[in-house]
């Protein structure tokens, strides 16, 4: 297309030959800009936003290598080089909180891509239309919800006077468990607290992909006599690969990010609890807000940061050798 | 042929039963906690006392929720500032998210890739918490400010891709170049015609955002510290926190319950009744977006 305008541009003045001159880039620059203002005006907001929320924030970054102090501002505070990240490593938190920060992320992506594709393979082969509806709202319920409302679920199943869990284990003679009180079982409450509330729309997301299954796939795979396994195996997988593989794949990129409403509504700042269960997000949050710690916050921050970019790309770089169309950009 | 026929059905009557009792399992245990909340809020407080949480109440009462309500005004404010931000914040992000869309799908515009980039890089690399803080508290001035229940949410990146693949393969070029021939100018025809043909995308949109507007008590947390400014999820929050916080005491055995302060307390019943109210008109909306949900949701399918 602007080729073809180009090439007319071009025939014309010469057609009345009049000397031709080379339109400068920066007009036709103008000119593009002008033909589609009403474009770029529409673009103007979210551009806006970007940009003071964060390409402006980005710069921000040279916090990690400065001792904040309110009066200097971000860029007039003194220059501390690598102090900020010497003592995030001899504090010794930095190796506890990415290990945990990756594990949990690990088990939370595994577990609960296995348990959607799992779940949508058996609600599609329900033939009881009610119960479907019925109990895949069931399911998706507590997607609606905030970790707030989480937590105060937790506190009446497991609380420790209360709590419904610890009246049922007492009636079969169990001893109470005060879940506050050790860090043992944080982490399967979270993984599964995670799963509960997230299982459901990631089923919804891979049922999706399964009703677009040609149906005579099936019927050809039935007359053939391919059991229901086969079938499975041989259809249903292999058409979810591609969902499977890109919701995989945003969420490896994401990978050294924790989910900071969990943790931090489900175990707060328990210190003994913290042990188990504290990530990146949550130590770089209490530092910013409870020790007012800016520079150590900044520091761990533009880890995090960081260790995510270089996620990112070691992922997408191996994706395009192995297959191109997966890429994420 | 006929053996291999029952082999077939009898696998497939093993495989459904299966799905039942798994699908009925899970689904059960997505919805018992609702239960087991709404039925507590019902349930008076010394039955609580007396049996810990159960699945039926004693004797049904509605003592948890007019407590609740006997001080209106901290409820009322909280009520206020959630229902404001979600209906203004969620008409704006829409707004912002389909706007955006639609530029960056057009076809004909030249610069359509470049920005798509720019606004994608937000999601590979940031300037983390603190930057992000500062610029919001010192710059922006959002400490105490009701803007700070809105602004931050108001720009999804995820939810601009969405739009974006929703109009690229759900909205013909040729309607738009057509009316373009007709003399609309890019506006009218968002306005126009993008915006009606697209409405499984605009459900699914406004639910995202709804939820992350009703659901918010981070950006709260962050920036308010007035009570008559702080939203429904934190005041939940505040008021599970500190309860959680005596029983620590208590199973530590530092403060002894038994006294009668315990009557002063946030109590058991009361906190069930608040997480019902806080929660139930959210749970509304399902119903009404259903519909499209699953539409938009698989049109959009996300990638850069």
């Amino acid at each position: 297309m602007a080729n073809t305008a180009q090439t007319v541009e071009r025939e014309a003045p010469q057609a009345t030959e009049v000397k031709w001159q080379k339109p400068s880039k920066f007009k036709h620059f103008l000119k593009t800009a002008w033909d589609c203002k009403i474009l770029l005006a529409m673009l103007l907001p979210a551009l806006t936003y970007v940009i003071i929320f964060s390409y402006i924030p980005m710069t921000g970054i040279v916090l990690a290598f400065k001792k904040y102090n309110y009066v200097d501002g971000i860029y007039g505070s003194p220059w501390v080089g690598f102090d900020n990240f010497k003592f995030l490593i001899i504090s010794d938190k930095l190796w506890p909180l990415t290990r945990n920060t990756l594990l949990y992320n690990i088990v939370f992506i595994f577990l609960g891509m296995f348990l959607a594709v799992a779940f949508a393979i058996l609600i599609n082969e329900l033939t009881n239309k009610v119960f479907k509806k019925i109990f895949q709202s069931f399911m998706f319920l507590p997607y609606f919800i905030s970790w707030v409302v989480v937590q105060a679920i937790f506190q009446a199943i497991f609380g420790f006077e209360y709590g419904i869990f610890n009246h049922i284990i007492e009636f079969f003679g169990a001893e109470r468990i005060n879940f506050y009180a050790s860090p043992d079982g944080w982490p399967v409450l979270l993984v599964f607290f995670k799963m509960w509330k997230m299982v459901g729309y990631d089923c919804i997301v891979y049922l999706a992909a399964v009703a677009g299954i040609d149906q005579g796939m099936y019927e050809a795979a039935s007359i053939d006599g391919a059991n229901i396994w086969q079938r499975i195996r041989h259809i249903t997988l292999p058409s979810l690969i591609p969902t499977m593989v890109i919701m995989g794949l945003l969420a490896v990129g994401q990978i050294f990010r924790g989910d900071f409403g969990l943790f931090y509504q489900l175990v707060g700042n328990n210190a003994v609890i913290l042990k188990a269960a504290d990530i990146l997000d949550t130590f770089i949050y209490r530092s910013l807000m409870q020790t007012n710690d800016y520079g150590m916050s900044s520091a761990a921050g533009l880890y995090q940061s960081c260790l995510c970019f270089i996620t990112i790309l070691i992922v997408n770089k191996i994706v395009k050798i192995i297959e191109p169309d997966y890429t994420l950009f | 042929m006929k053996r291999k026929n029952k082999i077939f059905q009898a696998d497939l009557a093993a495989f459904k039963l299966l799905g039942y009792v798994l699908v009925f399992i899970w689904g059960m245990l997505c919805f018992l906690p609702f239960l087991l909340v709404v039925m507590n809020s019902f349930t008076s407080e010394a039955n609580i006392m007396r049996n810990g949480y159960s699945f039926w109440p004693g004797e049904w009462t509605l003592e948890a929720y007019k407590t609740c309500l006997e001080n209106p005004e901290r409820i009322g404010f909280a009520y206020r500032n959630t229902i404001i931000a979600t209906v203004v914040g969620t008409l704006l992000s829409v707004m912002m998210s389909t706007m955006t869309g639609y530029v960056l799908h057009r076809k004909d515009f030249p610069w359509r890739n470049g920005f798509s980039f720019f606004f994608y890089f937000t999601t590979l690399f940031n300037g983390g918490l603190v930057p992000w803080y500062l610029m919001c508290t010192r710059y922006l001035g959002f400490k105490n400010n009701y803007l700070a229940l809105v602004v931050p949410m108001l720009f999804s990146v995820w939810q601009m891709i969405l739009a974006k693949n929703f109009m690229k393969s759900g909205i013909p070029f040729e309607i738009i170049e057509s009316a373009k021939v007709d003399g609309a100018n890019d506006f009218t025809i968002y306005w126009k015609l993008v915006i009606p043909l697209a409405k499984p995308l605009i459900a699914t949109l406004s639910l995202f955002a709804a939820l992350t507007f009703w659901n918010d008590w981070y950006n709260c947390m962050l920036f308010m510290n007035k009570n008559n400014m702080k939203n429904l999820q934190y005041f939940l929050h505040e008021m599970l926190s500190s309860i959680q916080a005596l029983q620590e005491l208590v199973s530590m055995g530092k403060v002894n319950l038994l006294n009668e302060d315990s009557a002063n307390l946030p109590q058991q019943s009361m906190k069930m009744a608040m997480t019902c109210i806080t929660t139930g008109p959210i749970l509304l909306l399902y119903p009404f977006v259903q519909k499209y949900f699953v539409k938009g949701l698989t049109i959009g399918a996300v990638k850069g």
